[in-house]
């Protein structure tokens, strides 16, 4: 039975899943379990057509649609010690590593681009849940403050999309120094007036929301997305309480006063436009070029 | 009353005996000193024995022991004048996260800390020294009113980490940990933080973003629990020594990743045994400590600070 469930049903779901599906034309929402279309979707910003349910998306996809023509230009980020641990668990960091970057054609879980947003210069950092559930690491946080610092050189805003499960364990005590080194970067915007906003998105917990993604002058959240510290199963196991029903969702955070507001995907750009040319005046805008 | 741990059987053993003499020989002729100077040498030497190739495993063991020093010890020994202060102004006191003012070898100081409490009353009132928002955002009020009265800042962080609770997350958790790391990094009077058991996670680094991190020499201090990690990462709760030992959590391995500044000896067989001798030390090691940083003569603290922070990671091998 073990035998068939685990090992010929895989390989018979993969040969079908292959014919049937082979540029990957439908995806199924994890929310309501319907295909949908891929160019569907992807027209519709990745928010399922049937429930509404707002899907993980990359980097890339955030750029092209936030970024003034979607024109932008990707922000470099200093190199770090790669494995500074030598982690191994039942796999070697260093391969997980290569493994990761070969799937996501990323270097690491935070990428950081710069553009404009309504005519208006902003750097915008976006973490990658695809890459190792966009753990935060020596990279992330090296990548927030080059981000912040590519802001502040250029009188921009600073827009972070956080996404992750936490602090990059294979880093060991290095990625729980994430913590205060992502602050900096919060700092440094703060000190220099400029605009810090974050859009909380799906799922966000962990060191990284008791960091820099809670510490926005503006936090927005994308509708249902999960944000926390503690995991809602961490809090299940260990302290053995009921959770209530859409417990750590953004519209929960929303009610307890712990975010602006709760915006719809397709209405992101927008309220980014608004409040960043709000945040940044013009003349200020001007003086920075 | 001793707490014994496994790897410290053979002392136990050693040191019964040398209780069994001790009453044996009370108002006996036998003369039963030499004996008992022998099974006392033999003890020492076990111990040395035991405690000079700790595993991270055992450390950790050792970081937890209930009879090890807590915040509340630290206190009562090197701070004379302490008056505690309560509450964050908000909604309520948090008896996990203790703090207040004091005088430290003849100055004014403002301390803080964890308090896991002792006996099963103790450890309940003090929620085993996992601290709620409210906790955090008293430890911001604290170090704010350091700042301005030009006070140093002393920590003694012993968590397992932040309470994961509903009423911890409705209050916002995140918020107040990230609020209280941001408060670390702004003041301008020297904040030293010290690990003096365990340093767990988030709930620790929020009181931890000190000029100096020092470690007590069996302490531990990690990202996420050895149970925590093996179980997200092996997938399996008894994989928690292997992870230990991959996570690299003991004082000498934060002191080479350069995470920590110092690592403060404790007596023979850990901070338990003579928890008298544990205190003098960190204590001496305080006091150099807040020398070093102002000799330093640093014109802004808050950014000399931050510049150790940056550092921090990027020039390992």
């Amino acid at each position: 039975m073990n035998w068939l469930t685990n090992f010929v049903r895989p390989r018979i779901q993969a040969i079908v899943r292959t014919r049937e599906t082979p540029d990957n034309l439908w995806t199924k929402c994890p929310s309501c379990g319907q295909m949908v279309f891929h160019r569907d979707l992807a027209q519709n910003q990745f928010v399922c057509t049937n429930c509404g349910h707002h899907l993980r998306i990359g980097p890339n996809e955030r750029f092209e649609r936030l970024f003034d023509n979607g024109t932008h230009t990707r922000v470099p980020v200093p190199a770090v010690p790669a494995d500074p641990l030598k982690f191994r668990d039942t796999k070697r960091y260093s391969d997980r590593l290569k493994d990761t970057r070969a799937k996501t054609g990323e270097e690491e879980a935070v990428v950081v681009a710069e553009g404009t947003i309504g005519g208006r210069a902003t750097v915008m950092a976006v973490q990658n849940f695809a890459f190792m559930g966009g753990s935060m690491g020596l990279a992330a946080g090296e990548a927030l403050i080059a981000g912040a610092r590519r802001a502040v050189a250029n009188g921009a805003a600073f827009i972070v999309f956080s996404a992750a499960g936490g602090a990059r364990m294979q880093e060991g005590i290095l990625s729980l120094m994430q913590m205060p080194r992502s602050i900096i970067a919060v700092e440094l915007m703060h000190e220099a007036r400029l605009p810090y906003i974050v859009v909380l998105t799906d799922p966000t917990t962990g060191g990284v929301t008791a960091s820099y993604a809670m510490l926005g002058d503006v936090a927005l959240a994308e509708p249902g997305a999960l944000i926390g510290f503690a995991g809602p199963r961490v809090i299940e196991d260990t302290i053995r309480e009921q959770l209530p029903e859409g417990f750590q969702r953004a519209e929960y955070l929303l009610e307890h006063g712990m975010i602006d507001m709760v915006v719809h995907r397709h209405r992101l750009r927008d309220t980014l436009v608004k409040l960043v040319t709000l945040m940044v005046p013009e003349e200020r805008a001007g003086a920075a070029d | 009353m001793n707490v014994f741990l496994d790897f410290e059987k053979p002392v136990a053993e050693l040191e019964g005996k040398i209780k069994e003499l001790r009453h044996l020989s009370d108002g006996s002729e036998v003369n039963v000193g030499e004996e008992i100077s022998r099974l006392q040498a033999k003890a020492e030497t076990t111990l040395r024995q035991i405690y000079g190739k700790l595993t991270p495993w055992q450390r950790i063991q050792v970081a937890r022991h209930p009879e090890r020093p807590h915040f509340s010890d630290y206190v009562t020994a090197l701070i004379e004048d302490f008056v505690p202060l309560a509450g964050d102004r908000t909604f309520g006191d948090d008896r996990a996260l203790l703090g207040g003012l004091g005088r430290f070898r003849g100055r004014s100081v403002m301390v803080l800390g964890q308090e896991k409490g002792s006996g099963t009353e103790g450890r309940v009132k003090h929620n085993f020294g996992m601290a709620q928002p409210e906790g955090y955002r008293k430890a911001v009020r604290l170090m704010e009113m350091a700042d301005r009265f030009r006070m140093p800042i002393l920590t003694f962080v012993d968590t397992a980490g932040a309470y994961p609770g509903v009423g911890a997350e409705q209050r916002g958790q995140s918020e107040a940990i990230a609020r209280s790391i941001e408060a670390c990094l702004r003041v301008d009077v020297p904040l030293i933080a010290v690990i003096i058991g365990e340093g767990g996670s988030g709930g620790a680094i929020a009181i931890a973003t000190g000029d100096r991190v020092l470690m007590m020499e069996h302490s531990v201090y990690s990202v996420i629990s050895p149970e925590g990690c093996a179980s997200i990462l092996w997938r399996s709760a008894d994989k928690a020594r292997d992870a230990a030992e991959a996570l690299r959590l003991t004082a000498e391995d934060l002191k080479e990743l350069k995470v920590i500044d110092r690592v403060v000896p404790e007596p023979l067989g850990g901070a338990h045994r003579k928890p008298d001798d544990a205190v003098r030390s960190l204590g001496d090691a305080i006091a150099e400590t807040l020398a070093e940083i102002e000799n330093e003569g640093a014109p802004s603290r808050r950014l000399a600070r931050r510049e150790k922070f940056l550092a921090i990671g990027t020039a390992l091998a």
